[in-house]
């Protein structure tokens, strides 16, 4: 798995507000576990054009609230195998930002985002300083910095990659010999 | 945030007990010791990544509990490959607490009439409207599989201490007015957003009146607050429905008496109708005696999820149907939260009772909540519905029309045929 890029550049697709997780992906395909089969119905009801045009390292923009709704971790996995280079909104419901954090992916949340592009736009983020440009119109914005907890989950390339060094470190320690 | 040495509210409590610490604050990061893990369908997406972290046994196999409850039986063969995942798990990794097919339910109503939640307690399970078993005064919240994964690795996870938003609520609810009511009354005000990574913490005289199954049923929607966790402080009606079958020590804590809110919304429900969630949202609220004036011709009618479909929500809904048929242009479903309050619906004759005036009377799941199983809408359909979302697509099709009402408005609709006041019936 591929560890955080300090930089992320990209083509936008800007989605409305309220972009709960039936409209990434509806409930009749909940039963499908295998990523590449969900990227085929991301965004079905709510940007039905995105599936079959997005391509790897395309940002998602959105307004507030975006991934309200269930727990689905199918949202953002869908999302994780379209290749997204990183979603940023004007605010995010809890469960899909830690399951999107929790997966790897750079997910942000910058107050007013939405307002400063058009679908096709270029974004760049930069991670650790905290901003995000709009390399059409050369206007950007600042974000809190991500807190260190979640900059280690990224940098680590996601909790399964975190939790594997842990245990494998802990697993060591046992091993050890005491002095 | 509160002051570092601030009274504490009940969600900061539980989570200094569980994080081992003195004192937390909002807006602190700790590791919180998980009590009980609940894994749904959802589980078997955990399965993979507790491998690939390289984790062989479970931190405490009796503080991990499966129910499946989406498709029961499975009505596909995707979900019959996830129920095959679970059962081929719960067996390697030695889980007991399995509840399968004949013994099933909707996962968050087993969690509550098994005790598998106490007072006090830190709660997580693979489900958005976890946050019902804060009726027991615990902390209950919704995670995605991976997170399970780490969980079920390690026995804890890391957490935001919320800020709190404290919903205060005096009066008396007025007859046909019940629990579903107050908690749509409350979305129409904090709206979907309002208690995002939020705790809410339910306080005043009615909620004290409140008994626990309608307590399940606030809690249950401050997920569509966006809230991380619902609360109701413990007190005897919660002690008396936990004494016989508190699967573990009840410990609980309260709020201080200065504890710092972020927030705190007052409701007086004295003279409140009862309240309508609109298409297409939850927070679209509208006293059901204005929605009725439009004449809204219902298709389905459904009385089901972990909302409202306990058994007090069952009689609530006969007591109106005695004595009437369905509506030939309706069709009425009905799903118990678990297959004991089926037997109980058998017993008390609820079954033939529904069956009779018309409704078809299904086993125990979830049902058409989700638009992924049975009941699902046609798009130019109307649903109303006793559940807990109204999202385009949540039953199917992206224009299907859900109105969330309470259990004995969905069968006033299903009576009418059109959406319609309960207390038209009493």
């Amino acid at each position: 798995m591929d560890t955080m890029k300090d930089l992320i550049e990209g083509r936008v697709w800007t989605l409305g507000r309220d972009m709960d997780t039936d409209q990434i992906i509806s409930g009749k395909y909940l039963t499908i576990i295998d990523p590449q089969e969900l990227k085929k119905h991301v965004l079905e009801i709510g940007l039905p054009e995105f599936a079959a045009g997005a391509r790897p390292g395309d940002i998602l923009i959105a307004d507030e609230n975006f991934g309200s709704g269930s727990s689905r971790e199918h949202a953002p996995a869908a999302l994780k195998a379209v290749g997204i280079g990183a979603i940023v909104a004007d605010s995010f419901a809890r469960i899909f930002y830690r399951n999107s954090i929790n997966l790897g992916i750079p997910t942000i949340e910058a107050r007013g985002v939405r307002a400063l592009f058009e679908m096709g736009d270029t974004a760049r983020i930069e991670m650790r300083a905290g901003r995000i440009t709009n390399l059409g119109t050369n206007r950007s914005i600042t974000f809190p910095p991500i807190p260190h907890h979640l900059l280690d989950l990224l940098e680590a390339g996601g909790l399964v990659e975190k939790v594997k060094v842990e245990l494998a470190q802990r697993k060591a320690a046992a091993g050890t010999p005491r002095a | 945030m509160s002051g570092a040495n601030g009274g504490m509210t009940l969600a900061e409590k539980i989570l200094a007990r569980a994080s081992g610490l003195d004192h937390v604050a909002s807006g602190q990061i700790i590791e919180g010791r998980v009590d009980l893990a609940m894994m749904h369908e959802q589980g078997a997406q955990t399965v993979a990544p507790f491998h690939q972290m390289g984790a062989e046994k479970v931190w405490d196999r009796e503080r991990v509990v499966i129910a499946i409850d989406h498709w029961v039986p499975a009505s596909t063969e995707g979900a019959a490959v996830l129920h095959r995942i679970l059962r081929k798990f719960a067996t390697e990794v030695n889980l007991p607490h399995f509840y399968d097919v004949g013994n099933h339910g909707i996962c968050h109503q087993i969690l509550a009439e098994h005790g598998w939640v106490v007072p006090g307690d830190l709660a997580v399970g693979t489900d958005s409207h976890t946050n019902m078993l804060g009726a027991m005064g615990a902390v209950a919240a919704g995670i995605g599989p991976t997170e399970m994964a780490a969980v079920l690795a390690l026995g804890r996870l890391w957490l935001k201490v919320p800020s709190t938003l404290r919903i205060r609520v005096k009066g008396r609810l007025g007859p046909g007015v019940v629990a579903k009511d107050l908690v749509l009354r409350a979305l129409g005000e904090v709206k979907t957003t309002g208690a995002t990574y939020k705790s809410v913490e339910w306080t005043g005289p009615t909620i004290e009146r409140l008994s626990m199954p309608e307590r399940l049923t606030i809690c249950n929607m401050t997920t569509e607050m966006g809230a991380k966790c619902g609360l109701v402080a413990p007190d005897e009606k919660t002690f008396e429905y936990l004494r016989t079958i508190a699967k573990h020590p009840m410990h609980p804590v309260y709020a201080d008496a200065d504890a710092t809110y972020e927030r705190t919304i007052d409701i007086d429900v004295d003279g409140m109708p009862p309240m309508v969630a609109c298409p297409y949202s939850p927070d679209n609220v509208r006293p059901l005696t204005d929605v009725v004036n439009e004449h809204i011709h219902v298709d389905q009618a459904f009385l089901g999820s972990c909302t409202n479909a306990r058994i007090e929500d069952i009689r609530e809904g006969a007591a109106i149907l005695r004595g009437h048929k369905v509506h030939p242009g309706t069709r009425f479903i009905v799903s118990p939260a678990s297959t004991s309050i089926y037997e109980q619906c058998l017993q008390e004759g609820l079954i033939e009772l529904y069956t009779e005036a018309g409704a078809v009377f299904t086993n125990s799941s979830c049902s058409a909540c989700f638009g992924g199983n049975m009941g699902i809408i046609a798009p130019d359909e109307v649903c109303a519905s006793s559940s807990n979302r109204n999202f385009p697509g949540r039953m199917g099709p992206k224009e299907g029309r859900i109105y969330l009402m309470s259990p004995a408005a969905t069968v006033a609709a299903a009576i009418r045929g059109e959406i319609a006041d309960p207390r038209e019936f009493a």
